[in-house]
């Protein structure tokens, strides 16, 4: 480990903003597009529901 | 013949058509003619800097005025029925669009290499750049036709399908953009434009020959 | 043997699906928590780009994804149209979105690794630029799709466009190349990494595992979505357990 404190490893040795925007943007998209795939699907099992079972 | 005689048939027929509504055709010629005249006013007059900017220039406002004519292309057969009467035919379906494309380049395509020593004045660009200007479009607006057709035909009948064509055809239409500007400003600036040429008449043979094929899979896919 | 003709069919896909999604979860998870531990603890500080070359491991594997998950979606559009089977279609449109996620990924993180290695936020270096095309391709896919009512018929126009799609990439790609050595000459290569130690490329390997292992799982997650949109009429989507409970 290379890392000597905790804010260290923010800073990321001056390139924190760029590392950490990669990253997170990364970890959001990847967080936000299962949750959107699951809202579809809650939404088509709400129209079969209301539209085909009797 | 007759497959030279389906493919000289729906060629003429096309360019009959045209014949009888010639201000579409005209409508597409402006719109270059707007288009890089727009470019000068947009960023200046200074000679030097229009002179490195008209290939490409020319060459973008070939591929806009080209998918504004692509509209045309299989809109006015699938809409009064024609084109599912082409699909019926005992001709084979590929010859048939074939002959469209050669009528839609003769309309779309031709005129732009013949206007573009005007607005190559209009850059200053000096005579013998334009002169291969002139054949790079030659070469290049076969191309953009057959590459166009394709995403007409997939787009047939779907919402917002003028904007649609132009965002599915762009992409395609990047190498042929590349090689058709970049042969002009090799030419410029001495380096040759042999092996843009080359690659440009590669890319219009392998269009030539899967196009057609592409095109007629995509009109049997939307007219189903 | 497996007989995979038994899956082709949505009936029986759906509950395989259901099945494999929470495994291919893990597999993610596992590999990604690998991955980011060799990208920040194991992969050692670059002599050049210090710390901020540690967006390779997001970048040089999102761009991977991009271009292997587009050759799948050719994949699945060439089986669907010589097979007409409504699957390959349904597991193409699942596949879109995350392809275009990664090439936007890829751009977004090349953008800010440009930016403090080369001090410009877009670079027209040839990766970057077909990369950008090839967003351009996804958004195509999709908006072509969406245009399209008929599911049917959508599937068959999206499975053309991504074959012919495919079919240029390598031509686009050349062609780009071709400009952006003509026009720069020694040209920054944004993809000219610092020389590899191993560390570095275990990393990005494992990166790259870990969003093929998520690529699958959301694609699954969305295909078995898409089949209850398209096929909420058939007896075997109204008794779905899933549809039952929870009315």
């Amino acid at each position: 480990m290379q890392w000597q404190s905790l804010s260290d490893f923010f800073a990321m040795g001056g390139y924190g903003l760029y590392v950490w925007g990669s990253f997170g943007v990364c970890a959001i998209t990847m967080i936000a597009e299962p949750l959107l795939v699951k809202h579809r699907r809650k939404q088509a099992l709400k129209d079969i529901r209301n539209n085909y079972l009797l | 013949m007759p497959v030279l005689s389906a493919y000289f048939a729906a060629l003429h027929r096309d360019l009959l058509l045209v014949m009888r509504r010639k201000t579409e055709v005209l409508t597409a010629l402006f719109f270059f003619v707007i288009v890089t005249t727009l470019l000068p006013l947009g960023i200046g007059p200074e000679p030097d800097l229009l002179r490195k900017i008209a290939p490409g220039a020319m060459w973008i406002a070939a591929l806009l005025a080209t998918l504004l004519g692509l509209q045309r292309l299989f809109a006015a057969d699938y809409a009064d029925g024609t084109l599912e009467q082409m699909v019926l035919s005992p001709e084979p379906l590929s010859i048939l669009v074939a002959g469209k494309i050669t009528a839609h380049w003769l309309v779309c395509g031709l005129p732009l290499v013949l206007l573009a020593p005007v607005i190559g004045l209009q850059f200053d660009l000096p005579a013998d750049a334009i002169g291969v200007l002139m054949l790079t479009l030659l070469i290049g607006t076969p191309l953009l036709s057959l590459l166009g057709a394709i995403g007409a035909a997939l787009t047939l009948g779907a919402r917002g399908s003028a904007l649609l064509v132009s965002l599915l055809v762009l992409p395609l239409y990047i190498p042929t953009l590349i090689f058709g500007a970049g042969a002009v400003e090799s030419y410029i600036a001495g380096l040759g434009a042999m092996g843009h040429f080359s690659l440009l008449g590669a890319l219009l043979i392998l269009a030539a020959a899967f196009a057609p094929w592409a095109t007629t899979a995509a009109l049997r896919i939307s007219l189903e | 043997m497996i007989n995979w003709f038994k899956y082709s069919a949505p009936s029986t896909f759906y509950p395989l699906a259901g099945k494999l999604i929470p495994i291919f979860w893990t597999l993610a998870a596992i590999l990604g928590a690998v991955g980011l531990y060799i990208s920040f603890f194991v992969a050692p500080t670059d002599a050049q780009q210090g710390e901020g070359y540690r967006i390779i491991f997001i970048h040089v594997p999102a761009s991977w994804m991009s271009m292997f998950i587009y050759c799948v979606m050719a994949f699945w559009s060439l089986l669907g149209l010589t097979f007409n089977t409504r699957l390959s279609g349904m597991m193409s449109s699942a596949l879109a979105p995350t392809g275009a996620l990664f090439a936007f990924l890829s751009l977004w993180t090349g953008a800010l690794w440009g930016k403090p290695m080369w001090g410009a936020w877009w670079v027209w270096d040839a990766r970057l630029t077909s990369e950008l095309i090839l967003f351009f391709l996804y958004i195509g896919f999709i908006a072509l799709q969406a245009a399209i009512d008929d599911p049917r018929r959508a599937d068959r126009a999206g499975a053309l466009l991504s074959l012919v799609g495919v079919v240029n990439v390598p031509i686009i790609y050349f062609s780009v190349k071709w400009w952006n050595t003509l026009h720069q000459g020694a040209s920054v290569s944004l993809t000219k990494s610092p020389s590899m130690a191993s560390a570095m490329l275990w990393g990005m390997l494992i990166m790259a595992l870990a969003f093929w292992a998520y690529t699958i799982a959301v694609a699954l997650m969305r295909a078995r979505t898409i089949m209850l949109e398209r096929e909420g009429n058939t007896e075997w989507v109204q008794h779905l357990p899933d549809v039952k409970e929870a009315a």
